[in-house]
């Protein structure tokens, strides 16, 4: 079973991990690399957890793939919330100084700086988001 | 998971953070820090256990060094080289006072 569909909230942010890595062991993912992949699965899943429903809750489908040639692993993120593409969010300036910082807006921009592809469409009243990285 | 261990000597304070900081950890550190930092003039994170971060993590470290750029000065020692990368890539490098 390369799918997990679970409940969109913070708290179930352990369990997604857990799915994700369990598929990432048996690929011999190098420890950096499955950081990177940690991150970005985090930082996407808790944007779905505290956006996509809110006030309400949804379920999120959280899908692992491996492609070869070159070896690569794919994970796709779909919900049926509010319409929202992450790529169309501005980079925050990562050159202003402790006092001029944004709080916000982060965990995108670390997603896609690791990340060697992201894409996003919207179809059937689903945001599908896939990200790719490079093994 | 993570572990969050204080040591004081004076109005220097030494954290050392073993585990993941991340969005289910980093309010427990928020918490800690809160009340910990009051009177301190050196606050240094000991990240030589630290695997694992995330921006909800950066997002911790980054009020903190604002915290303490009123109060004192904030030092980061011991940096995995996998951290090191999160830093470097999000700017904090250049905001942050490692060592």
């Amino acid at each position: 079973m390369n799918e997990l569909i679970i409940e969109a909230k913070v708290e179930n942010l352990d369990q997604v991990l857990a799915f994700v890595d369990e598929r990432l062991e048996s690929l011999d993912c190098p420890m950096k690399t499955r950081m990177q992949i940690d991150v970005a699965v985090e930082e996407l899943f808790v944007n779905i957890a505290s956006y996509a429903y809110a006030p309400g809750t949804g379920d999120a489908a959280i899908r692992v793939e491996t492609k070869q040639d070159p070896l690569s692993v794919s994970i796709t993120f779909i919900d049926s919330g509010v319409p929202y593409n992450p790529l169309k969010k501005p980079d925050p300036d990562v050159t202003l100084s402790a006092e001029e910082r944004k709080i916000g807006g982060l965990g995108i921009f670390m997603v896609k700086k690791s990340m060697d592809g992201m894409e996003y469409r919207h179809e059937g009243g689903k945001n599908i988001l896939t990200i790719r990285k490079n093994l | 998971m993570l572990n969050i261990n204080k040591t004081q000597a004076g109005t220097t304070l030494t954290v050392a953070l073993e585990g993941r900081l991340d969005t289910t950890t980093a309010p427990q550190l928020e918490g800690e820090l809160r009340a910990a930092v009051k009177g301190i003039e050196e606050l240094a994170f000991d990240l030589s256990q630290l695997d694992y971060i995330s921006s909800a993590g950066l997002r911790v470290l980054l009020s903190a060094q604002k915290v303490m750029n009123r109060q004192g000065k904030m030092v980061i020692r011991n940096t995995k080289p996998e951290i090191m990368e999160i830093f470097d890539v999000t700017g904090f490098t250049d905001i942050l006072n490692i060592e």
